[in-house]
């Protein structure tokens, strides 16, 4: 046990330690959250953030150690626990019901027979004001956007008079525009003498909005900074102390600071000129219609030129799986034309268009993108089924397979036991690089990449982007699908927008505010003003 | 005779009740089930069973009030099964409701023969007139003078659609089907709250069974339902939950049942068989017609493992 006295209107972990199997994600993390202050959690992915979170909001039980609260101990062995005891989650991923309307997702888990609407209501208006937010409590919680859906979440963490607010990485995926009113929320709610945790893996984010900091790495805390320190520390200070925590000292700062994004994203590929190069991809007033609940594009034009990376931004579930769906060749076009180095691809198949060099790296890499029970060599090949020399008069060559495959394993620094492991074994990361390896090789001239870094740890994240740079820097082009806006002002040459799937913007990356530009695209796609930003060609 | 004499049309308009009974009480059971994320494919053998024990308990107490109980009772009891095996252990739930369907078949069939089929009893038969409304042409001695049961039954079905759309259960409910994660991190009980959808689907079902051998047809006969409780999972899809909904289009079916002998009194020369297909075809119609706008909620069919993506 810790020497330190936990003192009222306090909570309190002490050694917290929980193990999955193969991993210790919590490894003895003692730390204290009081009321007033917003205590930033931060660290990379699989730091061990979520399993934190998840223990406090009673989702998971810990293997050992002890949550104090008001200095007694208390154990939150259920979700129910952990709300009686005021303890009010934002999760990362929505929690709202879509089909339920704004009231219905709040009353969710009221007892008492009878719904009381009249109640509620009050209740809504009474946290609108504090979080400074006007929600209408008839919608559906599906309809609205996510800036305004995480307003609800965070007004139904605090339904019941909440006192600790945990928000697990609340800015992924927001614009500019609402990040900056997510942050006068949670000042008021600081106001009011509640504890915020503010989970994230943006240093910037949580210079700005914490009092203090808690860096976890590989499932231990690994520093914390005070309140009274952080207060005295200048931003450069601050950054360093943080830095030299997340990654030893030994990692060169200004590499590390970029990976933890200390600093604001600016653009790191090479200037193109569009003038000169050719036109590889272009598609002209395509749209698709109708595949289960997902958005369809409509009227999309877009063309990607050599070397180029265009970049595509939007809140997720906009219709960029249909977009790049359709581009690849798995989806029809309904109407319109797609041209890929000027001859009229838009009858031919995925594997006709993948032979043209024309390629798509899912964001379900899962289970769209490979199959789990099968080797990594089989995965690297998996989309020449039947080409020589791997399949020889239907009959598979294994030499030739596994020549191929450790020849991509290195090259593309795959780490796996050998090229005959199942490929679901491997991590997230390596699982990707898979799925790099196999589209971009054997002809490649174009691909379409779908959130090509999200869920992966900061290595990995440098690595793809480095691959896709490299890639266009070589002649290929790259269609880059993203949600996280930095990505997108880091690789892109173009950015264009899309919101309800249309194209309500192209912005040029040159220099700085492309990010807020995009933001206003986005917000003002969503709130109904018009698009101000000129397509610019 | 004419199509249009008062008798004919009586006896029309209560053919149409009672074969639209036990598929509304089927199917409003399955949608308490289907909203909570239950899919209860042994609808077909806890009607069986809900029909043979009302049938038994019927003939031996010689009340059907106490008969439509022991139909509640059997469907309960049969439902208890998916309860373990599906809700609490995670089972599959199409390989369970079949295996439920089967067993409900099996199990009456085997029973009937060997307790009842040699001395085959009817069940007493039941009805209230109202005062006053009972004398009226054609609604008097069809609407009015059914059982009291009836008249239960038709005040549960209103209870139910006010729970499920009115009170903080049935939220619980509809959320537990449509994003169990969600009503667990609201601090609600996935599990209890479907084991209770799963009870009430029980009682629901078990009560449309009771209600086809006691009142429809005053005996039990192996196999009776002949795939009614399907038929009650198309009409629950095509509902969406709604109780009136579940009503109207249950009322095709019934009217497409009862149709039969008002034709045949007219002289319509068609051979019985297409009479009997006649239901079936207007399921079938409907389907094509409607099932495009049929929407399930989302988790049905999975179990709920907390912290599992």
């Amino acid at each position: 046990m810790s020497t330190i006295a936990a003192e009222p209107g306090v909570i309190s972990l002490r050694e917290i330690t929980k193990a999955f199997p193969g991993v210790v994600a919590n490894d003895r993390i003692s730390l204290d959250i009081v009321g007033g202050q917003v205590h930033c959690l931060l660290g990379e992915n699989g730091a061990g953030k979520s399993t934190l979170i998840s223990i406090l909001a009673g989702m998971q039980q810990p293997d050992s150690g002890t949550i104090l609260v008001d200095g007694r101990s208390t154990p939150i062995n259920s979700p129910k626990a952990a709300v009686d005891l005021g303890i009010g989650v934002v999760h990362q991923h929505s929690t709202l019901v879509p089909a339920f309307t704004v009231l219905e997702n709040l009353m969710l888990g009221e007892t008492g027979v009878l719904r009381n609407e009249t109640r509620a209501k009050a209740r809504l208006d009474e946290l609108s004001e504090l979080l400074g937010a006007r929600i209408d409590p008839d919608a559906l919680a599906g309809d609205l956007g996510l800036g305004q859906q995480q307003q609800v979440e965070i007004a139904k963490a605090m339904w019941k008079g909440s006192r600790l607010l945990i928000l697990d990485e609340p800015t992924s995926m927001l614009t500019p525009q609402a990040i900056e009113k997510l942050a006068a929320s949670v000042a008021q709610i600081k106001a009011q003498g509640l504890a915020v945790v503010f989970i994230t893996h943006k240093l910037r984010e949580a210079y700005q909005m914490g009092d203090c900091v808690t860096i976890l790495r590989g499932g231990k805390n690994v520093g914390h900074i005070g309140a009274d320190q952080l207060a005295s520390f200048s931003e450069a200070q601050a950054q360093r102390a943080i830095l030299a925590a997340m990654f030893g000292d030994d990692v060169a700062t200004p590499e590390a600071a970029d990976l933890a994004g200390a600093t604001e994203a600016h653009r790191e590929v090479d200037d193109i000129e569009l003038g000169t190069k050719r036109v590889r991809l272009e598609l002209s007033g395509v749209a698709t219609r109708g595949h289960g609940h997902d958005v369809d594009i409509r009227d999309v034009s877009l063309a990607v030129h050599e070397s180029e990376i265009l970049g595509i931004a939007g809140i997720d579930g906009h219709g960029q799986a249909a977009l790049a769906e359709v581009v690849a060749g798995q989806r029809s076009a309904a109407q319109g034309t797609i041209r890929f180095d000027g001859a009229d691809i838009t009858r031919r198949g995925v594997a006709g268009r993948q032979q043209l060099g024309l390629r798509y790296v899912t964001d379900d890499r899962l289970h769209e993108g490979t199959v789990g029970g099968m080797s990594v060599a089989m995965n690297l090949v998996l989309k020449r089924i039947g080409q020589r020399p791997f399949w020889k008069f239907g009959q598979i060559n294994r030499k030739a397979v596994d020549a191929e495959a450790e020849r991509l394993i290195a090259d593309y620094a795959i780490k796996t036991p050998s090229s005959a492991t199942r490929a679901g074994t491997l991590s997230g990361g390596n699982i990707q690089k898979v799925l790099l390896a196999r589209e971009l090789t054997d002809g490649a001239r174009f691909v379409v990449v779908n959130k090509p870094t999200y869920g992966l740890d900061l290595k990995t994240v440098k690595l793809v982007r480095q691959i896709l740079t490299e890639f266009a820097a070589e002649g290929g082009a790259v269609l880059l699908l993203s949600t996280d806006l930095d990505e997108l002002v880091e690789l892109s040459h173009r950015i264009a927008v899309i919101s309800d799937g249309e194209i309500v913007g192209i912005v040029p990356n040159d220099g700085r505010g492309t990010a807020e530009r995009v933001g206003q695209l986005m917000t003002g796609a969503i709130e109904g003003t018009p698009a101000t930003e000129e397509a610019h060609a | 005779m004419s199509l249009l004499s008062a008798s004919v049309l009586a006896a029309f308009l209560t053919a149409i009740i009672v074969q639209t009974m036990p598929l509304i009480l089927a199917a409003i059971g399955e949608t308490i089930g289907e909203q909570s994320g239950v899919l209860n494919l042994g609808i077909e053998g806890v009607m069986l069973v809900g029909a043979y024990s009302g049938y038994v308990a019927a003939i031996s107490s010689g009340s059907p009030w106490i008969g439509m109980l022991g139909g509640i009772a059997g469907g309960v009891v049969a439902n208890l099964l998916l309860l373990v095996l599906n809700v609490w252990l995670g089972l599959n739930q199409i390989v369970i409701g079949l295996a439920i369907t089967i067993m409900g078949e099996g199990l009456t069939s085997v029973l009937y023969l060997q307790n009842y089929s040699k001395h085959p009893q009817s069940v007493p038969g039941s009805s209230w007139a109202i005062p006053g409304l009972s004398d009226l042409p054609v609604v008097g001695p069809s609407l009015f003078r059914q059982s009291g049961i009836f008249w239960v039954l038709l005040i549960a079905m209103v209870a139910i659609a006010f729970l499920l759309s009115r009170t903080n259960w049935g939220l619980s409910i509809r959320a537990a089907g449509q994003k169990p994660s969600s009503l667990d991190a609201a601090g609600g009980n996935v599990l209890r709250t479907r084991s209770s959808a799963v009870l009430l689907n029980g009682a629901f079902v078990g009560a449309g069974g009771a209600f086809l051998s006691i009142l429809t047809t005053g005996t039990f006969t192996a196999f009776m339902t002949g795939g009614l409780g399907f038929v009650a999972i198309v009409i629950t899809m095509l509902s969406r939950g709604k109780v009136t909904w579940i009503v109207i289009t249950s009322l095709l079916y019934g009217i497409a049942v009862a149709i039969k002998n008002p034709l045949q009194l007219i002289g319509v020369s068609v051979p019985a068989d297409v009479f009997q297909m006649l239901p079936f075809i207007v399921v079938m119609v409907t389907l094509i017609l409607f099932a495009r706008s049929s929407i399930v909620p989302p988790a049905l069919g999975s179990p709920y493992t907390r912290g599992a993506r």
